[in-house]
């Protein structure tokens, strides 16, 4: 150890120190430079997504008041309550049952439809549009068509059953058929939207992969099994996740159809929280459904970015 | 093989090609028909006469068409000030959306700073929120701000998209960099290369985002149920929605007004077709 090199040191930390601090303050600038770009959004996402997600936590562990006011806190009980409870199970099951019974029928369905579409044929853009044409309907616009449709007294669908010599389904009203019943309208309502997004998968595929299966002698359906549906899978596992989500998210048609009866046999989740919410203003009890909610998807939306970042579309 | 049996083998060939494609354009023109068939039937009912409506057997066809029952259902229900406020409603939540992503895109895609990373996580985290975890709190937020009933409510809550922040970030990452050098030289500033030269390079994209940002907003129905009340201020969803009710002989009104709030988008889809199926298949697909 000699003077003269902790003198030199001792010359150089200042510099070292600042050199280190100017980094981090440009660091901050260019930082507060991209939040000018940032803060439109930032502020929406904040105020409408994250705060009322940690407030919808909150809500859940107070109670309601009978006039909808913030009663007292009850902590993790009315969780364990109400998640316990036989309505929020039931609850539960029949969101199950509804994803059930509308995303698997729809992709099916909607696979039907792109193969069918997805011929080389003159005027096929004429079908093409027929089958894609539920997009242009909204949940309302859906949900009165089929309100129609299903009338016990006027409705097609009982006149179907007549003419086959059945006796009459009051479908809204009857304990058994108002579910599939609302699922049919739904599946016909997302109908459009399967079909588009799974022709849009179909079409993607390479000529070339189907050409040289020709050549190795395939057709019809091994051609199908071994090359069609191979590369649209990740096509259909996009549709399902996202099917699953929007169904569990499904509110309008119950609200419109059957008012979640006859005896809640169409109470999905939604439609639960909705009610408790605005119908009997037991916002405690609501959030709590709430946070169930966002558990249940929240597995689902992770798979969905996770497939998002691995394949997009660029333009 | 002789002259006579190959040209009847080719005819039977011909005709086998010729029964195929009756067969296809049969199965496709079946399907069709089941898949429009509640499109069609709601044509017709908006067609009847209040009596023919409750016929047994019911009424196929039109065969008195009764074209005054679109008056009738304009004259009945506010409909132009419904599809007026959904046009307002989804308009704005379009644009506002289309600035705040472009803006935050360009941020993600082409400024360096510490924390990007976590700033990018934090916009793609808001798609795992569902938005019917929030409606109490930010029915309360609504109501403490005095917006009920307003376009506020309808539109601001809206303003913000993760989704279209990620596609827009995922298409401006494929613009060269040296154009920002480029721009930088001729002294654009960040906004001006955005406005000029990064905006215009993504066209389609914004298209899409567009189309499909109208389409959700449009079919908003949870949210416009629970923030307005006075009929001034419903949507077009809501609005027809509160039709439910109405008696069976009424049906045909009913179904007349449906048809009047569907036609918008239906033209909207006839024009945007190309950029909708874009939007809708963002991220399903690679391109």
């Amino acid at each position: 150890m000699n003077g003269t090199d902790i003198n030199a040191n001792q010359r150089l930390l200042p510099i070292a120190v600042a050199g280190r601090l100017l980094q981090r303050l440009r660091g901050i600038n260019r930082l507060g430079f991209a939040l000018l770009f940032l803060a439109p959004s930032l502020v929406i996402f904040g105020a409408f997504v994250f705060y009322p997600l940690v407030k919808a936590l909150y809500l859940g562990f107070y109670e309601t008041d009978p006039f909808g006011n913030q009663g007292d806190f009850v902590g993790i009980d009315q969780y364990r309550t109400v998640m316990t409870s036989e309505f929020f199970r039931h609850s539960l099951w029949v969101t199950f049952l509804f994803a059930l019974y509308t995303v698997p029928p729809g992709i099916l369905l909607g696979l039907a439809l792109a193969l069918l579409a997805n011929q080389k044929l003159p005027g096929i853009s004429i079908f093409r549009v027929m089958f894609s044409s539920t997009v242009a309907t909204s949940v309302a616009v859906a949900s009165l068509m089929w309100l129609t449709l299903l009338n016990p007294s006027v409705g097609l669908l009982n006149y179907f059953l007549v003419e086959a010599g059945q006796p009459r389904i009051d479908w809204l009203n009857d304990l058994d058929w108002a579910l599939p019943a609302v699922s049919a309208t739904t599946v016909w309502l997302n109908l459009g939207l399967a079909f588009i997004v799974i022709l849009a998968g179909l079409q993607a595929i390479p000529e070339e992969l189907y050409e040289s299966a020709r050549v190795e002698g395939a057709s019809g359906w091994p051609l199908f099994w071994h090359v069609t549906l191979p590369m649209l899978s990740p096509t259909l596992f996009f549709v399902s996740v996202v099917g699953t989500i929007l169904a569990f998210q499904s509110f309008g048609q119950i609200h419109i159809l059957t008012r979640g009866g006859p005896v809640d046999a169409t109470t999905v989740i939604v439609y639960s929280i909705w009610e408790d919410a605005f119908q009997r203003f037991d916002y405690g009890v609501a959030s709590v459904q709430a946070v169930g909610l966002f558990l249940l998807v929240l597995g689902l939306t992770v798979v969905q970015i996770r497939f998002l970042e691995r394949r997009v579309f660029y333009q | 093989m002789d002259a006579a049996a190959v040209a009847r083998r080719r005819g039977l060939e011909r005709y086998r090609r010729w029964a195929g494609y009756a067969l296809r354009y049969a199965v496709l023109l079946v399907v069709g028909g089941i898949v429009v068939f509640p499109i069609y039937m709601t044509v017709v009912n908006s067609l009847l006469s209040s009596t023919s409506i409750i016929a047994w057997p019911p009424e196929l066809f039109p065969f008195d068409p009764q074209w005054d029952n679109f008056k009738k259902a304009l004259d009945e229900v506010p409909l132009v000030r419904y599809m007026l406020n959904s046009l307002i409603m989804s308009g704005i939540i379009v644009v506002g959306q289309l600035v705040t992503a472009a803006l935050a895109a360009y941020a993600f895609a082409f400024l360096r700073f510490p924390g990007r990373t976590l700033l990018f996580v934090l916009f793609l985290s808001t798609l795992m929120v569902p938005w019917e975890v929030s409606i109490v709190p930010n029915f309360q937020t609504i109501q403490w701000l005095g917006w009920l009933d307003s376009y506020q409510a309808l539109t601001v809550p809206f303003l913000a998209t993760g989704l279209g922040t990620f596609l827009l970030r995922q298409h401006f990452l494929t613009i060269p960099r040296e154009l920002r050098d480029a721009a930088a030289i001729d002294g654009y500033g960040h906004i001006r290369f955005l406005v000029f030269v990064v905006l215009p390079l993504s066209r389609p994209v914004l298209a899409a985002l567009a189309v499909f940002g109208f389409l959700q907003a449009w079919n908003q129905y949870l949210w416009p149920l629970l923030v307005t009340n006075e009929d001034n201020m419903r949507t077009v969803q809501i609005g027809l929605a509160a039709l439910r009710g109405r008696e069976v002989d009424t049906f045909n009104i009913t179904m007349a007004a449906t048809v009047i709030s569907a036609l918008p988008m239906l033209i909207m889809l006839v024009l945007f077709q190309r950029q909708l199926v874009r939007g809708l298949t963002a991220g399903a697909l690679k391109g």
